[in-house]
């Protein structure tokens, strides 16, 4: 087992109206992540994936508030500390972010050195120009970016691009855990696939210790992470390796996820697709039992008053069902 | 994903439903002067289920504009139902929709906000010259369009559809194509910005919809995946061509074109690896 | 709907103007039932008489008397009879004579007549000090030392033979009842150089100002819609037409503009409607410019194609799928220009080229009138001062009002 490079032990956070309600966004969130290793989050929009990006990064602004829980980077507790400290020492060493439209919150102003410099002298204040330019250069080479990106404005750069120069820029820290939230699903195909291919190679060259992906996309999600977790309602519904969660889903929410997915495959033509009717809670009033419950084909009566626990089993996996994994496959296996 | 294979239907002798030749789209003068739709000819039979796949700036929306009328052709012909498409004053135009309808990419915006649900599907009754039909058998065929896209027309009643979900806008939409009924159902991404779960019901309803009206639909995307799932024949457009179309099966499994071909390995699958090794980084620059 | 009202009167800049403007408006309601008849009727005859209350002199002579002997009637009717003038004549001799006036208050009339008392000589004359002003102070002291004798006053009437008798003598010790006093007027603002009554005036000419301003707003939002919605929605060549008048009028000077259509159209014609009007006419290019640049964006979006796929005129996709999303905008336009209008017509009139003078009072023609017979070097502030506060109190709760639509419309504005 590698060393853990993030865990998340039972995180709360919330989310203020205008109107004074509390919406739980996320809700006693619990995982960790190794060394070399990458998790995915699968969910509905909605469910709090982004929010619980967020919520990680330690970097609370209203209307997000902290409630409770602990979020541990490499031994370093950072939950609870206040928003600045978190921007000064926290971001771009230890945790880098791309948001999805990252893209485009580039200051079309500034050259793409400048913005290598912003982030290095939050850290570092007394990096020269010419320390920083050398560091910049030796990365941009790693990763396959041309060298005169660096003296361009962002407007001058194509989509896919601008999204590598993002990645690029905010992971030159060797940050210990990056954050990708949708980095790819504004763009083309074959975009996609570079920014891909270009935060395998930061992990694969130590650069990154471990990612944090989270997309809709299970395919992609299938094809970039090691593990996958899927969130509903904000909590986690389901745990496993990619491969598990993909082929082999266990709880009724996860499964209907998983059979939705549609690829230019032989044999996925007119199959049928697995639909889950109904839309998620409101999380203003989360229900007291089974939050699938409602729109769950195989609830008791039971799912929707006893809190469900997390159940784990096999290796590392984890599951949220009042049901039985036998019972839950055998009704499966019955469609 | 145990079910039967939907079984390959074959439309090359059904009837023509839309057809075009050297159908083409300039924007821009002089330097600016940028084809969009550059001379595509395409046939589409009744009853078929066609995708257009292209990515963005293909000029796949722009060409989803010409066939619903909504702009005009630079050049080339368009033909509905054998005959050359006449729509040069707004009486025609309103024939033609008659014929022809659309679901939009965006749900949110695809609803006029200050109308009520009932409004909307009224509209539509009345369109198909349901004027005169008296209350009752109003809210009967109201409530039967509702019923076939699973929503609830007596919980919908009163209510503006800012207050549903993505998914259950989308589905209204379809409601109000099975109230219109039109020959052909153009939908321009309609599930692009709904989840997985719901994308799969919109899926099925538009299939089922085809089924039981027989209507033609043009459904146009950037998913390759999805186009494959769903579609008779699929058409692959590229730099406002068409590069490659044909049946679904065909088009998918033997590609013939480079781009299509490209654009089926850079899609990430799951029973075939996803080749990221002759990515090159460098290629981009 | 109504959420969005609710969240208007929840916004507190909105709701800050509105309650300015609806005092207002009340003030306008109201006041004249308290007060009716004629805003413009001249009370007075000479012009300019200062804010106060007016007691008839001669009803006052005629009216029941009471005697009282107040400690310090005395005191205050010299403190009262000796003018600023004086008092820094006084001082100036003190100076000249060289008497210490370190600790001296020109406001402390006792210890000011004490010293005097104490210091002037008639028979010195100080050094540098020219007859003339020697006089001068003589003239003074005889003016101080009738102040301070004379217990009574004689009225006298005219007698069959012309000689004069003594009718009443009135003595220092005699008051009468204002309630007691035939006639009594209260000027809360004076009256102005026709001798009118400023506050009747002001009411009335805030009435008139909204009005045209209200008028001016409608002719210039219903012009600017028209065209925006025409210009932004149908586009191509209506769009360069509309857009190409619209540039003319943006191009000069709407003010220039608004002079010389007044000034054609002549002053027998130019009543407070006609000025609205010409004011309208003006300024109506920014909203149709603003109006039009909300089209165009709106007119590409689904819910209006699937409109147009859904057979509707155009009347009925402009009405329907277009209006109800740009009418927070037009109402925020409309209270902009309500509030330009009212400006407009002040800027007008007191260029002599707003209403005709003779039918009803405006703010504008207020400030024209008090500028024309020099209110503001005579000192007369309360003929255009309450005209230059009611202007801006109008123009701010409206452009407060505006400010808070804006921050519940705009959600990019929102905190």
């Amino acid at each position: 087992m590698g060393k853990v490079m993030l865990e998340v032990k039972n995180l709360k956070t919330k989310y203020v109206t205008r109107f004074h309600e509390d919406v739980y966004a996320v809700d006693g969130v619990s995982f960790s992540i190794e060394e070399g290793k990458s998790l995915g989050i699968a969910g509905e929009s909605g469910c709090g994936k982004s929010t619980l990006a967020l919520s990680m990064m330690g970097y609370y602004f209203p209307p997000l508030h902290y409630m409770s829980g602990d979020i541990i980077i490499d031994g370093k507790n950072i939950s609870g500390m206040d928003p600045d400290t978190v921007r000064k020492t926290i971001l771009g060493s230890e945790i880098a972010y791309i948001p999805q439209a990252a893209m485009n919150a580039l200051n079309p102003t500034q050259k793409i050195i400048r913005f290598l410099e912003d982030v290095i002298h939050a850290h570092d204040p007394k990096k020269s120009k010419k320390e920083i330019r050398e560091m910049a250069e030796a990365r941009f080479t790693e990763v396959g970016l041309p060298l005169d990106a660096l003296d361009k404005h962002a407007v001058e750069l194509s989509g896919g691009m601008k999204q590598r120069t993002v990645i690029a820029v905010s992971t030159i820290l060797n940050p210990k855990v990056l954050i990708a939230d949708e980095p790819s699903s504004a763009l083309d195909v074959t975009s996609q696939k570079l920014v891909i291919k270009m935060m395998r190679e930061l992990m694969e060259k130590g650069h990154v210790k471990s990612m944090l992906f989270i997309t809709h996309e299970l395919p992609l999600l299938y094809n970039v992470t090691d593990d996958i977790m899927v969130m509903y309602a904000g909590q986690i519904v389901e745990k496993g390796t990619a491969k598990e969660m993909v082929f082999d889903p266990i709880h009724p929410y996860s499964h209907g996820l998983m059979g939705s997915i549609l690829v230019p495959e032989e044999g996925t033509r007119g199959q049928k697709l697995g639909a889950i009717p109904g839309a998620p809670p409101n999380l203003k009033k989360p229900p007291d039992g089974c939050r699938f419950a409602e729109r769950c084909k195989y609830a008791c009566p039971e799912c929707f008053y006893s809190s469900i626990p997390e159940r784990p089993f096999g290796e590392g996996r984890m599951y949220r069902c009042l049901k039985e994994i036998d019972e839950l496959k055998e009704v499966y296996s019955h469609e | 994903m145990s079910e039967a294979v939907r079984e390959q239907k074959d439309f090359t002798n059904a009837p023509l439903c839309l057809s075009g030749k050297g159908v083409t789209k300039v924007f821009g003068f002089g330097d600016k002067r940028t084809v969009a739709v550059d001379h595509v000819d395409f046939e589409f039979h009744e009853g078929e289920f066609v995708s257009i796949v292209g990515e963005s700036g293909s000029g796949k929306t722009t060409l989803s504009k010409m066939l619903l009328g909504l702009s005009n052709a630079t050049e080339g012909e368009i033909y509905f139902q054998g005959k050359l498409r006449d729509i040069s004053n707004g009486h025609k135009k309103k024939e033609y929709w008659k014929g022809i309808q659309a679901i939009f990419q965006d749900p949110f915006s695809s609803f006029n906000t200050f109308q009520k649900i009932d409004t909307v599907l009224l509209d539509c009754i009345n369109m198909r010259g349901g004027k005169n039909l008296s209350k009752e058998e109003k809210t009967k065929l109201m409530t039967e369009a509702c019923n076939f896209v699973n929503l609830k027309f007596a919980e919908l009643t009163n209510k503006y559809p800012f207050e549903l979900s993505g998914g259950q806008m989308q589905r209204l939409m379809i409601a109000r194509i099975f109230l219109l009924k039109p020959k052909i159902l153009l939908a321009d991404e309609p599930t692009s910005m709904v989840d997985a779960c719901s994308r799969a019901t919109i899926l099925d309803m538009l299939l089922n919809l085809r089924d039981e009206t027989g209507m033609t639909v043009i459904f146009i995307t950037h998913d390759i995946g999805l186009a494959y799932y769903i579609s008779d024949s699929v058409y692959i457009m590229e730099h406002g061509k068409f590069v490659e179309y044909g049946k679904a099966d065909e088009v998918i499994l033997h590609p013939q074109a480079a781009y299509t071909k490209r654009l089926i390995s850079d899609v990430p699958k799951i029973h075939e690896e996803w080749d990221l090794s002759t990515v090159d980084l460098k290629a981009d620059a | 709907m109504k959420n969005t009202i609710r969240q208007v009167f929840h916004s507190p800049k909105f709701v800050g103007g509105f309650v300015i403007f609806v005092a207002i408006l009340l003030t306008m309601i109201i006041y004249p039932l308290f007060n009716p008849g004629n805003p413009l009727q001249q009370i007075g005859v000479g012009t300019f008489a200062k804010p106060g209350t007016y007691v008839s002199l001669y009803d006052a002579t005629r009216a029941q008397t009471e005697t009282f002997r107040l400690p310090e009637a005395d005191e205050n009717r010299l403190a009262a009879s000796l003018t600023d003038e004086d008092r820094v004549a006084m001082v100036e001799y003190f100076t000249a004579v060289g008497v210490d006036i370190t600790d001296l208050d020109t406001s402390d009339t006792d210890t000011l007549l004490q010293m005097w008392e104490d210091n002037y000589d008639p028979s010195v004359r100080p050094k540098g000090m020219t007859g003339a002003r020697v006089n001068y102070f003589k003239r003074l002291n005889n003016s101080l030392q009738d102040l301070k004798g004379g217990d009574t006053v004689i009225i006298a009437e005219e007698g069959e033979d012309g000689a004069l008798l003594e009718s009443k003598s009135i003595s220092t010790t005699d008051y009468v009842r204002t309630g007691a006093v035939a006639n009594v007027k209260t000027l809360p603002l004076g009256t102005d150089n026709f001798g009118r009554d400023v506050l009747k005036e002001l009411v009335s000419a805030t009435g008139t100002s909204i009005g045209i301003g209200l008028l001016a707003g409608v002719v210039a939002t219903l012009i600017g819609l028209t065209f925006g919605l025409l210009a932004g929605y149908l586009g191509g060549f209506v769009d360069d037409f509309i857009m190409f008048i619209t540039n003319i009028f943006t191009v000069i000077p709407g003010f220039v503009l608004l002079i010389l259509i007044s000034y054609s159209i002549g002053q027998e014609q130019r009543g407070a409607a006609v000025v609205a009007t010409v004011i309208g006419l003006t300024g109506w290019t920014w909203t149709a410019r603003s109006v039009r640049s909300q089209v165009i964006s709106l007119r590409n979006r689904d819910h209006v194609n699937l409109s147009k796929l859904s057979g509707h005129s155009l009347l009925r996709i402009i009405l329907t799928d277009i209006l109800p999303y740009i009418a927070s905008y037009v109402v925020m336009a409309f209270i902009l220009q309500v509030s330009s209008g009212i400006l407009a017509e002040a800027q007008l009139s007191l260029l002599g080229l707003g209403p005709r003078t003779t039918e009803v009072p405006t703010l504008g023609l207020m400030m024209n009138w008090a500028m024309l017979y020099s209110a503001h070097t005579n000192g007369s502030w309360w003929a255009y001062f309450p005209v230059i506060l009611v202007i801006t109190l109008i123009s701010f709760s409206l452009n407060l009002m505006n400010t808070g639509l804006d921050q519940v419309f705009n959600p990019t504005l929102r905190d």
